[in-house]
């Protein structure tokens, strides 16, 4: 059973993202990094899937700086077997559709029965490059999804996505790429014996020359963020006072319908 | 610019999702501005009766797109009727609402038509020199950026629901209704949709919502949130939680807003002991009135809320429950 799992390397979520004095980017110096915690999941899920079959492999792929490798090596650590690090300057730039369309042709080289992505990477909160890889490798998809069962056969799996007001359970053949959502499972912590077999593990550098693409990164880009700023601040809030709680909610309950107006 | 800006207007079972009319209504002051036609596209199987619905808002030329296959969402089935139709007729500009449905739909659509798409933007406006430009959150809403379409033959983009205000109907607006049949066919659709399961039958989901009530960990127990639905039955709210109320076992993973929940944009959003953590925040930041319960004055929430009591939830709830209910019946 073998398994590709797109990863990302991604701020962490308690970092504090700061913008240019001019806006034209963000600025990242000093923080903290991680790998998507959606792309964790798909990790622990491939290495479900190669544990309940007994054989396979599960391969890395991610698209991204020199800085990556920790992220990768992380990845390793839980239990993936090898690596392919989309790494050249070229892809610099890059909007969901170009990251989709070099993520495509590495994986066009490679053997695999299912696609991890997660649903959305939590810096750029797009959620794109999922949907886009399964129709640059015309194959199906499923978003969402909550859970995962492959057939014996491995020529079909059946998923629960979520929809809204609930959930949908969907087969759909193989191979796919299935985006995952929270409660898919709980990813692995690396153990001290997996961090060090990782450093081992294969872990190969591709170059945009390697892709035979007409066009990466920026100039591929169909998107640009020009402006980035930090969201305007709330006025501040107005805490209702009182002598006792029960005065407060009454207060409260009269400024909600008076003054907010939304009751 | 000048062929055509198009809204896709979503709808499950024959009901049209209020983005559609949020988005219309934005999408109109555009067209004016650019002299370009705005027309809302609607996909499904008994859809005739919706066809009227788009004009009020805005809509000049109305695509109604039917067939059987298109009865249930497949993205395969209206990836196909969508992007057809665009090939066929070239629009400059294709919208979605942000919807679960709308993510999923524009993305395959943006990367088969090689569309440039901005996901979950909370605004579209022409910038300075009269090009489409977009605002959208990133980093969890901890940064905000104006995203333009470089390059883009077509440009796509999704819209949070609940931001942006749709006009007052104009009845006395008409639009141009053209019925489409697509050429779908079932060998098209390569997934089988098995079941569907429905949790909390007849409730609005979270995500629809125009109320919210949400616990977080200081409910300290499951069971206390039966005060909360209680709240949520009299102002007629959803329930929500914390990620903390969620990873405690309290209420179920779907119910949970946040960074690694649902984004959640109501009217009304009340906080109930919810520290007010950035990763929560970043569910709820876009609600129009955020109020917040809360024992700790020091909670970060109450620096993100617009009313705010210091107090214990336990003795607040029950009593603001019973005040609303009073006003509700007057």
């Amino acid at each position: 059973m073998n398994s590709i799992v797109c990863l990302k390397q991604v701020p962490d979520t308690e970092a504090q993202i700061r913008v240019k004095p001019d806006g034209s980017d963000v600025v990242l110096d000093g923080v903290k990094f991680i790998i998507n915690p959606y792309d964790e999941f798909g990790i622990e899920e491939a290495l479900r899937l190669k544990e309940k079959f007994g054989s396979g492999k599960v391969s890395l792929v991610c698209l991204g700086p020199a800085r990556c490798v920790e992220a990768i090596r992380t990845g390793l650590a839980m239990g993936a077997d090898d690596a392919f690090h989309l790494d050249d300057p070229a892809f610099e730039g890059g909007d969901a559709l170009a990251t989709a369309q070099a993520l495509a042709e590495q994986i066009k080289k490679m053997q695999y029965d299912i696609i991890f992505c997660g649903k959305q990477a939590i810096d750029d909160d797009q959620g794109q490059v999922g949907v886009a890889l399964a129709e640059f490798l015309n194959i199906p998809h499923a978003c969402l999804v909550t859970k995962v069962e492959v057939a014996p056969d491995k020529k079909s799996c059946t998923v629960n996505r979520q929809i809204v007001g609930g959930e949908e359970v969907v087969e759909l053949p193989l191979p796919c790429v299935i985006t995952t959502q929270k409660g898919l499972n709980e990813p692995r912590y690396a153990s001290l014996p997996g961090i060090m077999k990782a450093k081992k593990k294969p872990l190969a550098s591709v170059k945009a020359a390697d892709l035979g693409l007409s066009a990466c990164g920026a100039a591929a880009a169909r998107t640009k963020g020009v402006n980035f700023s930090l969201p305007p601040a709330r006025t501040a809030a107005k805490l209702i006072q009182g002598e006792s709680p029960e005065e407060k909610a009454a207060k409260l309950a009269k400024v909600l319908r008076e003054e907010a107006k939304v009751i | 610019m000048g062929k055509g800006i198009w809204v896709f207007a979503e709808q499950a079972d024959g009901r049209l999702r209020k983005v559609t009319f949020e988005i219309l209504s934005a999408a109109r002051k555009i067209a004016d501005a650019k002299s370009e036609q705005l027309c809302a596209v609607c996909l499904g199987k008994d859809i005739a009766s919706l066809a009227d619905k788009f004009a009020p808002y805005g809509a000049d030329k109305v695509y109604m797109v039917s067939h059987d296959l298109l009865e249930q969402y497949t993205t395969d089935a209206y990836a196909k009727a969508l992007c057809d139709l665009i090939s066929k007729e070239q629009p400059s500009v294709v919208l979605f609402g942000a919807t679960v449905l709308g993510r999923d739909l524009s993305s395959k659509v943006a990367a088969r038509v090689g569309a440039g798409l901005a996901s979950d933007c909370v605004d579209l406006k022409l910038d300075a020199s009269g090009t489409l430009c977009v605002r959208r959150p990133m980093y969890a809403g901890k940064v905000y950026a104006e995203v333009v379409f470089p390059n883009a033959p077509i440009i796509a983009a999704s819209i949070r629901p609940n931001v942006l205000v749709p006009s007052a109907p104009d009845a006395s607006r008409t639009a141009e209704v053209v019925t489409i049949t697509p050429e779908i066919s079932a060998a098209d659709i390569r997934i089988k949709i098995k079941d569907v399961v429905k949790t909390a039958a007849g409730k609005v989901d979270l995500t629809e919502a125009e109320r919210i009530v949400s616990g977080g960990r200081g409910m300290k127990a499951a069971e206390n949130f039966k005060m909360l639905e209680e709240l949520a039955d009299v102002i007629g709210a959803t329930v929500g939680a914390s990620r903390a109320a969620v990873d405690a076992g309290w209420r179920p993973q779907s119910d949970q807003v946040g960074q690694t929940g649902k984004v959640v944009s109501p009217n009304l959003y009340i906080a109930c002991g919810i520290s007010g953590s950035i990763q929560h925040y970043a569910g709820m930041g876009t609600s129009k009135v955020i109020v917040a319960i809360n024992k700790d004055s020091e909670a970060p929430i109450f620096s993100k809320c617009d009313y705010g009591v210091v107090d214990d939830l336990f003795k607040v709830v029950p009593t603001f429950t019973a005040e609303l209910k009073k006003m509700m019946a007057e």
